[in-house]
């Protein structure tokens, strides 16, 4: 956005010559597609104000707490969140803020579905949020399967069974422990990351969908 | 807490009453939501961010 950028001021139909610097033509590209005042507005249409929009923004909330509280159980370990009060209290924030995230979730889904969310030109937007949901389960599964108590050991040896007749269970193992911890703690952690930041961009470079029959006349 | 939850069933419905109560709250959470009115601090908006 700095006065000197090469790109403002041109015409919309204009085609500028092709930069040879790849900082230039990102930067530029940048500057077309995630505007600042796109990025973090102040106002907002009229019809966001309603509570249906909170949703997705308190499952980001709870998300934050799901990390955080997260972060802090694998810096300390299993025998700290089993065996100490402190440690008691950060396993039960780290399980009712997924259960949260959860909730809010599918509260944010079933908004986005009856107001049709996917509408002009946002099926990916839709879509990556359906990937976030799928991930958010296989992620919630293996932290079942990392508690490290008699709980996870029935719940894997429950789910071995499916996993092989699913025909997944030679490179999913869940009695493999530091297979689901891993996945559990980093892998599926930071894909739901990448892809929650990537929807909340695309959600606003093209703003929230308008109404379907915001005038009680023909769709928009 | 190591007892196994009740159920309902009704029918082909078959689903604990834990469940039943959360997936309960979650229906009468998105009502209120529709219905409850935002509170609007400062002018209306206009479509920034609306492309």
């Amino acid at each position: 956005m700095s006065a000197t950028s090469s790109s403002e001021g041109a015409s919309p139909g204009a085609t500028a010559p092709e930069s040879r610097s790849w900082t230039l033509r990102l930067r530029q590209a940048i500057d077309r597609h995630l505007p600042m005042d796109h990025l973090l507005p102040d106002r907002q249409p009229y019809y966001v104000g309603s509570w249906v929009y909170v949703f997705g923004v308190v499952t980001i909330a709870a998300l934050a707490w799901v990390i955080a509280s997260g972060v802090v159980l694998s810096f300390m370990g299993p025998q700290w969140w089993h065996d100490s009060r402190v440690g008691r209290f950060f396993n039960s924030l780290h399980f009712w803020s997924v259960q949260l995230f959860f909730i809010f979730m599918v509260l944010h889904l079933w908004g986005q579905y009856f107001m049709a969310g996917w509408r002009s030109g946002r099926a990916a937007t839709w879509m990556i949020g359906v990937i976030i949901f799928g991930i958010s389960i296989l992620t919630a599964f293996t932290g079942y399967l990392s508690q490290q108590n008699f709980a996870s050991q029935f719940v894997a040896i429950n789910a071995k069974d499916a996993m092989n007749g699913a025909g997944i269970g030679a490179f999913f193992s869940v009695l493999n422990f530091g297979q689901m911890y891993g996945l559990h703690v980093m892998l599926l952690p930071i894909g739901i990351t990448i892809l929650v930041v990537a929807h909340i961009v695309m959600v606003r470079t093209r703003g929230v969908v308008k109404p379907i029959d915001p005038e009680g006349g023909a769709r928009p | 807490m190591d007892t196994p939850a009740a159920y309902f069933h009704w029918g082909f419905i078959l689903i604990s009453v834990p469940n039943l109560i959360v997936i309960g709250g979650m229906i009468v959470l998105f009502a209120i939501a529709l219905i409850a009115p935002f509170p609007h601090g400062g002018e209306e908006g206009d479509d920034v961010g609306n492309k």
